[in-house]
């Protein structure tokens, strides 16, 4: 009954979420996505040769031990076995030793900040969390889109991630890792689509009362030329995005509908990860604004 | 500024109908209880024996009291939400805007971390260590008193500001900034901050006593390698919390400071850093983990050898593993935030090291199980407990070795996957050992026993319930949806919510059935009364006193020989024995002081949170006052008399030798 009822509804769950998932992260379209979720499965996989056991052991026991039963053996005083404490310390290092060399490398491999080897040239996309909704910004392409992230599919992206005000999580699930957006920091990711298609992005770190309407589309395009055109058509429009335009924006606001900048500030994205620096040097006035690239900026040790 | 600061009229919510019910039942209630201990004639019995005790073991009922009406509290959230999160999707906006939903996220969190599992465990530890020690108290009881009081104070005040005011939005992590006075300008984050603040004072002393009593005052012959096993497991919890404690206490001072003193240590102006913020809170927050569970595992294993009739398999390995986890709790804290930024190298370490704590805690799962190996298990309401966590635990650290390897951490980090993991382990482990510990100690601690059949059916409840609860969530967290999120509009994911809803509803019958259970044995309490002491036949110091034990707890300090103190003096013929003479037994007296300083510096902490500065000063002044005056106060202990002793000692002998022998004729 036990046994039924527990290991039923545990494994079911777990088969019905790893079969049954669509546009979540068990249902990976780009490589990084592919690889986390190849690498949870192998994780749960080798940590299931522990835990069924563990729990069939546990009902085993539980009933052939029960009080009231004819037993062969009681042993009431039988507190240590060397052989049996041996190996209860063995098994477990064994298997997290093996977890921990996946963990090294797979850790290594899967680093956000690590460009994406041999897809060819990354499209650069600064990507900025406002309260509450998304900026991104194309430095090569000179345009800015609220809440709409357009990228070609097969295109490595790296985006560059920061905040206006408080923390978020830059997250689409279905290709892959999440980094906070911390003010006055820059964090990396990159990421890539395998095939065209149109993902759910979203905040996934709680940042207040517009949180739950921060989300926007991440939309992959067959082509090249496809996202051309979508540049196009955002460079056609008539919003430009200058400092004053950025500090209305920032305005808090929620459920923002998508919109198009089809000019942008040079070096806006630079100005907003350095503006608490020039604010640190007003209030100081001993000393001199600090130069600008002396910021916060996270740096992955080794890798730059 | 005005005389009252930022309190007006306005911060009572009279627009809030959900708010204004709860505040008349309360109140309501609150009368209700005043006229019964008015009419029954109690208040000096409330005020004598219960509020001003110094003794442990009324002091860990409080505690316990107080947990479950946590309890009680923290589950109305988790139901409100669930019902929130079931009725608004597909893009309906459910009946909880996000201003009030988000302050019902945050008090969950932090009321069934800091107001219910914290005391829970508190209290049991409480009732049962001294008594595991045979020791006849702590090593400071008064300090144990005002330890309660300003957990309470701590607990008052979250409540206060469900009616006054609001509480924090910002979830129970209070991450600046957020929680700074840019983005969270209300009284919200100051009632978080001092709650926390005052409670958290008192269970740093509650730690530093225990560690005291535990290191000074066992009994003559108890070596520490022969420490029961859930004394050993507090010990090590004590351990962590004087370590990490004081983590909080500087990380809230921080963040007190930036609100009230315009200081930069956490803003995103002035060179503040909020990672700073974030570090230091989970350098706390990840030992706080397993200084919930640790006893809970103590639990587990006291309550695994009692009801197999066995010694407990590999007692040194438990101790080992204990302190490993402990240490190895210490530098894990960044498996919070892998997704910060840090370099691939920084987040493989934490990330394997986190795994490590698997091997000591797989090891106490083996040692369980070989403590059930030839043994008779009697399937009582703790041995059911204990097997419901053996089971539901498995799963729960499973899910947290796969959290701790940062390439899966990037996509379910902040899911709905880690907030079934969380709930796995915290309501898996730590509810379930102390429900545990709950219905094995009752009887040590009232003096009858709990109605079994009520007990099951808690437990099933509980057990069922967890599961269509929480199982969906980790679906949820794989089709991709985060945590905190007020309403959804993904057609995919309705199902799973509308579940976890019913789960919720199957948990609140497991609590009504507990308060059933609670009413029916006290209604039958002749019938379930523990006469000898020792109802399950266990094997450590507590159960050789009477239930409930005598204030004074041993009329004469036993003397050990083995873990199994209490089964080897029954072996040897030891247990019982009736002496012909006592010596006389010093006590401490009672005392108001600790609850007239709570008093204090819970009225310092509303006036801080208000911005009243006169009365934050009265109130500091007032409660240093009462201290001072108790620091110079001789009058505080006494001497019960042999004669007393010899009275009590053989009433109690002669009523459980008497059921001894009438178990011996009818066997």
């Amino acid at each position: 009954m036990l046994n039924r009822n527990l290991c039923n509804s545990a494994l079911g769950t777990l088969l019905l979420a790893l079969t049954g998932c669509k546009g979540g992260v068990l249902d990976p379209k780009g490589q990084i996505g592919i690889d986390e979720k190849n690498l949870i499965i192998i994780a749960t996989v080798l940590m299931l040769i522990v835990v069924i056991p563990v729990i069939v052991m546990t009902l085993y026991f539980a009933w052939k031990y029960r009080d009231g039963q004819d037993h062969e053996v009681y042993a009431p005083k039988w507190a240590h076995s060397t052989k049996i404490e041996a190996a209860v310390w063995a098994i477990p290092i064994v298997i997290v030793i093996i977890l921990g060399v996946i963990t090294w490398q797979s850790t290594q491999e899967l680093d956000p900040y690590k460009p994406l080897e041999g897809k060819g040239e990354h499209l650069t996309v600064e990507v900025v969390s406002l309260n509450w909704k998304w900026l991104f910004i194309y430095p090569e392409q000179g345009i800015a889109s609220v809440n709409e992230l357009v990228f070609p599919a097969n295109v490595p992206v790296e985006y560059k991630i920061t905040s206006q005000s408080t923390m978020n999580s830059f997250f689409i699930p279905q290709l892959g890792s999440q980094i906070y957006s911390m003010a006055g920091m820059e964090t990396k990711l990159h990421l890539i689509a395998n095939e065209p298609g149109t993902f759910k992005g979203f905040s996934a770190n709680y940042s207040g009362a517009g949180f739950t309407g921060m989300k926007f589309n991440a939309i992959a395009t067959p082509t090249q030329a496809d996202f051309d055109t979508w540049v196009n058509k955002v460079k056609s429009q008539k919003n430009t995005l200058y400092k004053a335009d950025y500090d209305a924006l920032a305005q808090p606001s929620e459920n923002n509908p998508v919109s198009y900048f089809s000019d942008v500030e040079e070096g806006l994205f630079h100005t907003i990860v350095m503006k608490y620096m020039q604010a640190h040097g007003d209030m100081n006035k001993k000393h001199k604004a600090l130069p600008e690239h002396s910021g916060h900026t996270m740096h992955s040790e080794g890798e730059e | 500024m005005s005389l009252f600061g930022k309190l007006t009229l306005d911060a009572i919510p009279f627009h809030e109908p959900i708010l204004m019910v709860t505040m008349a039942v309360v109140v309501i209630a609150a009368a209700l209880i005043a006229t019964l201990v008015t009419k029954y004639n109690k208040w000096g019995v409330l005020w004598h024996d219960w509020i001003t005790s110094i003794d442990h073991k009324r002091l860990g009922v409080m505690y316990i009291i107080l947990a479950l009406i946590m309890l009680f509290r923290g589950f109305s959230d988790a139901i409100m939400m669930r019902a929130q999160l079931a009725l608004a999707t597909s893009g309906a906006p459910g009946y909880l805007p996000p201003e009030h939903y988000d302050q019902i996220f945050t008090a969950h969190g932090v009321i069934m971390i800091i107001f219910m599992a914290m005391p829970f465990m508190i209290g049991l530890m409480n009732i049962i260590l001294p008594l595991q020690i045979g020791a006849r108290d702590v090593a400071f009881p008064f300090l144990n008193n005002l330890s309660f009081w300003l957990t309470a104070g701590g607990a008052i005040l979250i409540n206060i500001s469900l009616f006054c005011g609001e509480f924090a939005r910002t979830g129970w992590v209070a991450y600046p900034p957020l929680s700074e006075m840019s983005f969270s300008p209300g009284v919200g984050v100051d009632y978080y901050i001092w709650a926390l603040q005052i409670s958290g004072i008192g269970t740093l002393l509650t730690a530093v006593n225990f560690l005291v009593t535990v290191f000074k005052m066992r009994a003559p012959g108890m070596r520490l390698m022969q420490m029961p096993i859930f004394t050993w497991t507090c010990t090590w919890a004590n351990i962590l919390i004087a370590a990490s404690f004081p983590i909080l206490t500087a990380v809230l001072t921080m963040l007190t400071l930036d609100r009230y003193l315009d200081f930069h240590f956490f803003t995103n102006e002035a060179g503040g850093n909020a990672m700073m913020y974030i570090n230091l809170f989970w350098a706390w927050g990840h030992p706080e983990v397993y200084i919930l569970i640790l006893p809970a595992f103590g639990i587990f294993s006291e309550v695994i050898s009692t009801f197999t009739g066995k010694r407990l398999f590999g007692y040194k390995s438990m101790v080992y593993a204990s302190g490993a986890i402990s240490i190895l709790g210490f530098i894990v804290w960044l498996h919070h935030f892998f997704t910060m930024g840090s370099s691939a190298n920084v987040n493989a370490f934490f990330g394997v090291m986190t795994m490590v704590i698997a091997v000591p805690t797989g090891v106490k799962l083996f040692n369980w199980l070989f403590t059930i190996y030839r043994g008779r298990l009697r399937f009582t309401v703790p041995v059911l407990w204990t097997l419901g966590f053996m089971v539901t635990f498995t799963v729960g650290g499973m899910t947290g070795v796969l959290l701790a390897i940062p390439g899966a951490d990037y996509v379910l980090h902040n899911s709905l996957f880690l907030i079934a993991h969380f709930h796995n382990t915290i309501i898996g482990g730590a509810v379930f050992g102390y429900l545990a510990g709950f219905a094995f100690w009752f009887p040590k601690a009232m003096g009858f026993k709990l109605h079994e059949g009520w007990g099951r059916a808690s437990f099933w409840c509980w057990l069922v319930g967890f599961f269509v609860a929480f199982m969906p969530l980790y679906v949820l967290g794989f089709l991709g949806m985060t945590r905190r999120l007020n309403h959804s509009n993904n057609p995919d994911w309705n199902i799973w919510l509308y579940i976890a809803f019913v789960g919720a509803v199957i948990i609140m019958f497991g609590i009504v059935f507990q308060v059933v259970q609670l009413f029916v044995s006290f209604k039958n309490r002749e019938a379930l009364k523990d006469t000898t002491g020792d109802p399950w036949n266990g094997h450590t110091l507590e159960w050789s006193t009477s239930s409930p034990p005598q204030y004074y707890n041993f009329a004469t300090i036993p003397h050990v020989h083995d873990i199994d103190t209490w089964t080897d003096m029954k072996e040897k013929g030891q247990a019982y024995q009736q002496k012909s003479s006592y010596a006389p037994i010093h006590m401490p007296k009672n005392t108001s002081a600790g609850v007239m300083m709570s008093a204090c510096f819970t009225t310092f902490c509303f006036a801080m949170i208000w911005h009243i500065w006169w009365l934050a000063i009265v109130g500091v002044i007032a409660g240093a006052a009462v201290f001072f005056k108790r620091c110079y106060t001789s009058d505080i202990d006494y001497y019960v008399q042999p004669e007393e002793i010899l009275e009590i000692e053989s009433a109690h002998n002669a009523s459980a030798t008497t059921f001894n022998q009438g178990k011996e004729f009818s066997a």
